[in-house]
């Protein structure tokens, strides 16, 4: 019986397989990279009617992240803040600055800024922001250092998978609750230890954390 | 090849006869199938129709999901509240006591608060030299200013919900019980910056001479 294939089809497949190989597994590095970064936009910055400075005036100026985000204690939602408390300072300060027309206008028209949606969790994933923080998920956790920011971006890509990291595991972030609104802070080097004690101190209930209906009510 | 087509064309008209009601069912199943199967594509599950906080409409002319409350609007909540506890005053004027009760959490709610809203302009030990005043905001009157320490809690309070001088209101920003917490802590500010080694009690003197003593 003749040969079907000639001897250099050996040198064929191995490259073949070789090159299969390697495509299957930047495929899979790219992948995840594609949807944290391109597909989810993490890290780019989204523009905004207002060119608002997070690093100017919390980290430089020293002002709470609650001063303008009221209800990210109490509520599920933590909002934006009215005009009237950007007016608050800025009815003195850099009064006529183009930077700010957008602010002025809307404070004398009545019209609500509207700013660009930064997170935009899918509508059947409930998100409780008062939950996080009254068990000691601090802000930059979710957030990073928004305190360093000059343009706001999404820091994490906010997909289940990501929430279940924490989900899963809380006692590998849970924060003493001091500690929530400190943008700097740095996890101690026994944090599963801490974050462990803290978990139990909280009532946190990890058997519930990972499942379904804690978030999709 | 003749037979085997011929079995086949057989074996067609057959099926064909058997099941030709079955075939209208089948087909009609997958179509429904397809159909619904579409109707998952797309992100309409992630986008509800329905508005989120803070969500636009383009129903409302001002272009706001969230509505304000209509004029007139009474609070359940609120209406079941003393007055006093609201405004900040009874028949007499601006209340001289707090209406609620004078805790050492409370005081420490009142600081954290204190130091959230009010620090930006009057400074944590309320001299009126916050960090806002030094980027050109007038500077407020120091608490510790004669015409201040003598001002009554109910002065505070009602300052932070209607607003004084070019402060704005804060009655939208903090709920009353903590405008009640920063208010009694701005009198026990008052007292701190104007206290004597004699306020301090007699256990805690000689720790605070000692390290007092070892700061300098």
């Amino acid at each position: 019986m003749p040969q079907i294939f000639p001897p250099n089809a050996n040198a064929f497949v191995r490259w073949a397989l070789i090159g299969g190989g390697l495509f299957v597994g930047l495929l899979a590095l790219a992948l995840p990279i594609y949807a944290r970064t391109v597909n989810n936009a993490v890290g780019v910055p989204v523009a905004q009617p207002v060119a608002f400075p997070h690093n100017l005036h919390t980290a430089q100026l020293g002002i709470d992240c609650r001063f303008c985000h009221t209800s990210v204690e109490v509520a599920a939602s933590a909002n934006v803040p009215a005009t009237e408390t950007c007016m608050g300072c800025h009815s003195q300060i850099r009064v006529g600055d183009p930077l700010l027309a957008a602010v002025a206008g809307s404070w004398d028209s009545g019209l609500p800024l509207a700013w660009n949606r930064v997170h935009d969790l899918p509508d059947y994933a409930y998100f409780n922001h008062s939950a996080h923080i009254t068990n000691g998920v601090g802000c930059s956790t979710c957030h990073g250092r928004v305190d360093q920011m000059t343009e706001i971006w999404k820091e994490e890509p906010m997909t289940m998978g990501w929430c279940l990291e924490c989900h899963r595991a809380p006692e590998r972030f849970v924060r003493p609750r001091s500690e929530v609104f400190n943008m700097a802070y740095v996890p101690p080097a026994d944090q599963l230890t801490l974050g462990a004690e803290l978990v139990a101190s909280y009532h946190i209930d990890t058997d519930k954390l990972p499942q379904c209906s804690t978030c999709h009510r | 090849m003749t037979r085997a087509v011929g079995t086949r064309a057989a074996m067609r008209r057959g099926a064909s006869h058997c099941r030709a009601l079955g075939h209208v069912a089948q087909r009609t199943a997958m179509l429904l199938a397809v159909v619904l199967l579409l109707a998952g594509c797309g992100r309409n599950m992630a986008d509800q129709p329905n508005l989120r906080p803070l969500q636009g409409s383009e129903f409302f002319a001002d272009g706001a999901g969230m509505r304000p409350p209509l004029e007139g609007t009474v609070s359940r909540r609120e209406g079941a509240i003393d007055p006093v506890f609201l405004t900040g005053q009874d028949a007499n004027g601006l209340v001289t006591q707090l209406p609620v009760e004078l805790t050492l959490e409370l005081l420490q709610r009142g600081q954290e608060r204190y130091d959230i809203f009010c620090s930006v302009c009057h400074g944590h030990t309320g001299a009126g030299d916050g960090m806002i005043v030094s980027r050109g905001f007038p500077a407020p009157t120091s608490f510790h200013d004669q015409r201040l320490l003598d001002a009554s809690v109910g002065y505070y309070f009602s300052a932070m919900t209607n607003g004084f001088g070019r402060m704005y209101s804060y009655a939208s920003r903090i709920p009353p019980e903590d405008r009640w917490a920063i208010a009694g802590y701005v009198k026990a500010l008052q007292l701190s910056q104007n206290a004597t080694l004699d306020d301090v009690p007699a256990e805690v003197r000689l720790e605070l001479e000692h390290s007092e003593g070892r700061v300098r």
